[in-house]
């Protein structure tokens, strides 16, 4: 049962990097892929401070600034210079993979025993544990007869109630003259700029923002499990596009709101399915493989169904693949 | 030559010149030195062949891509190194495209917000407070499209027609200094066409417009608009202005083209080309 709260964590700090995919991917139009990096980066920072005895909400902010500079970065190569968008993100991606090493100064931190953000939300529902020690009694909730961990409850309302704030801020924003002009960008950038938007700015704003997301998201990781590790980000952007796609299986794409909550769905129930395949015997190696092959089928099944109820002479677009734009 | 002119021009372009692929065998001289003043509040129809450099005229003006040589000004503005969401502060445009000038995957009302803020800085104030919302269903509502009663609806699930009505709402919604018209109704069936026709003629003398409009239609030419250039090749070879273009029929104008036809003797499959254009 703890497993189960544990892939509820897990989906919920993916439901941040899927915001960050959701952001590039769906309302740019813009296959970044920096995410592999800058979410590394985020939880390298914020790793590294926390061992330096920093403030870890000051670390965690630090996390998310460090996926805001990859993603400036991704963005201000594809628009200043001029580079394609897949590989602004492959050229940044792969310099954040020494930045990341070095950042570290090896492969591999450990957090120890410092505080976290997480141990922040323990002692403030707990007490501080000088004062109030932890003993096997409090240590257990009991709900309906079923015993998780107070600690495992605890950081999952943390986390949780972090993603949807961020959720709602996020929805906020781009319903905002700002946020309007952003999606108008990645929808048609023609018609934005005539109305007076400079749109390599909005780009570069929003691979910020995107990686933002994920750079926290990384920090988020880091805390929750201890660790940070240079190879963490592998297989991630494939992870967080599975979730938007998921979610927007769940809920569809009408309206903005539920899209972005699709999203935070689609990463929870991304985390239960890989739990419960894990759980089932599924060896772990096999999981980015499985994941990939996700992705591809939920990017041509659509376009494929079409074609398929049309007949074999009409050629359908991939509405997963990339969006049409006119 | 006037020698004294008692207006400031709105729009002049001065020996305008582009080259597409230069140096290359896809070289094209789409502008060969357009020269072009328009006073303010004037109406003026851009006519030519295929190819023949109206829509890149427009394109240079609304900044698309910079000229290679010569200047351009707006209201007295040198804009000639001005980008394009620069010059959206002084420009409205509508596209030939019906998609090309809406963003389908937002509602209207989002739309035309995005157009309410034309050239001016966008902040964090929601988009569609309350009274921009009033606002916009009043304005949407003056189309007579029945548009007002689907504000939220994608622009995606509109035709043609109530995109192009809406877009040059959009376009006017704040007052341009200069209207881009490139046959935005050329996607349209005719009976839109009209009504697209009969609302741009309304928007431009009621807000007392400079507008330039690229068509193929005769009949529009010379119904509408108190100035007409014919292009040719990058450059402009017909100016009628005043009484002159008032006198103008479609005959004349199909005349005029003859003219430029014998000039350039053209060979007989490009002449029944132009007839079949348009006539
Ligand atoms: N972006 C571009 N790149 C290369 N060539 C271009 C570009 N835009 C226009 N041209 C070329 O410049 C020439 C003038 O084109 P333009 O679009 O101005 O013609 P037009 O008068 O608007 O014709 P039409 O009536 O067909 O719209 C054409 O030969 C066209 O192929
Ligand atoms: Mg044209």
């Amino acid at each position: 049962m703890n497993a189960l709260i544990g892939a509820y964590t897990q989906g919920c700090m993916l439901a941040l990097f899927a915001l960050g995919i959701y952001i590039t991917f769906r309302i740019f139009n813009f296959p970044d892929i920096t995410g592999e990096g800058s979410y590394v980066f985020g939880g390298a920072i914020t790793a590294v401070l926390i061992v330096a005895g920093y403030n870890p909400i000051l670390a965690t902010l630090a996390g998310f600034t460090a996926g805001m500079a990859s993603g400036f970065c991704t963005g201000l190569l594809h628009v200043k210079f001029g580079i394609n968008s897949l590989i602004s993100g492959i050229l940044v991606m792969t310099a954040l993979y020494s930045i990341n090493l070095d950042t570290m100064g090896k492969s591999n931190v450990s957090m120890g025993d410092n505080a976290t953000l997480l141990t922040y939300a323990e002692r403030a529902v707990m007490g501080d544990p000088a004062v109030t020690p932890r003993t096997r009694e409090n240590d257990f909730v009991d709900v309906l007869g079923w015993r998780p961990k107070k600690n495992d409850l605890i950081h999952l309302a943390a986390i949780f109630a972090l993603v949807a704030a961020l959720t709602a801020v996020t929805y906020w924003f781009f319903r905002t003259n700002m946020g309007t002009a952003m999606r108008a960008t990645g929808d048609n950038d023609q018609m934005i700029r005539a109305l007076g938007v400079n749109t390599g700015n909005m780009i570069i704003f929003g691979t910020a923002l995107s990686n933002g997301f994920i750079g926290l998201s990384g920090s988020l990781f880091v805390q929750h499990s201890g660790f940070a590790d240079v190879q963490m980000g592998m297989g991630m952007v494939v992870s967080g596009l599975a979730s938007v796609i998921v979610g927007e299986a769940l809920v569809g794409s009408r309206s903005l709101g539920l899209t972005l909550v699709g999203a935070i769905m689609g990463s929870v129930l991304y985390k239960l399915v890989v739990s419960l395949v894990l759980s089932m015997g599924m060896p772990p190696n096999d999981l980015k493989l499985v994941s990939a092959v996700f992705v591809f089928t939920a990017l041509v099944l659509p376009g494929f169904i079409t074609k398929w109820r049309r007949g074999r002479t009409a050629s359908a677009p991939t509405p997963g693949a990339a969006p049409a734009r006119a | 030559m006037k020698a004294i002119q008692n207006w400031q021009p709105m729009l002049k372009v001065r020996n305008a010149r582009k080259t597409f692929n230069p140096h290359t065998p896809n070289e094209v001289r789409a502008l060969q030195g357009v020269n072009l003043e328009l006073g303010p509040g004037k109406f003026l129809i851009v006519l030519g062949g295929n190819g023949s450099g109206k829509s890149t005229t427009l394109n240079a003006v609304a900044g698309s891509f910079f000229v290679d040589d010569g200047s351009i000004h707006i209201d007295g503005k040198d804009v000639t190194r001005w980008r394009e969401d620069q010059r959206a502060s002084l420009i409205g445009r509508v596209f030939q495209n019906p998609f090309s000038g809406t963003a389908p995957n937002m509602s209207i009302a989002e739309n035309v917000a995005l157009a309410a803020l034309r050239g001016q800085p966008r902040g964090f104030g929601f988009a569609l407070n309350r009274t921009m919302r009033e606002e916009i269903r009043a304005r949407v509502r003056g189309l007579n499209m029945g548009l007002e009663d689907r504000l939220d609806n994608m622009i995606g699930s509109l035709s043609g027609g109530q995109r192009q009505a809406l877009t040059l709402l959009m376009a006017t919604w704040v007052k341009p200094k200069l209207l881009l018209l490139d046959e935005h109704t050329a996607a349209l069936d005719p009976k839109t066409a009209d009504k697209v026709i009969h609302l741009t003629e309304q928007v431009i003398s009621q807000g007392k417009l400079t507008a330039l409009m690229v068509t193929h239609s005769m009949q529009q030419a010379v119904n509408l608009g108190d100035r007409i250039i014919m292009m040719h090749k990058g450059n402009i070879v017909r100016d009628f202005q005043g009484a002159e273009k008032r006198r103008l029929r479609v005959e004349d104008l199909l005349d005029q083209f003859e003219d430029i036809r014998r000039m350039e003797q053209l060979d007989e499959s490009a002449s029944e080309m132009l007839q079949e254009t348009y006539i």
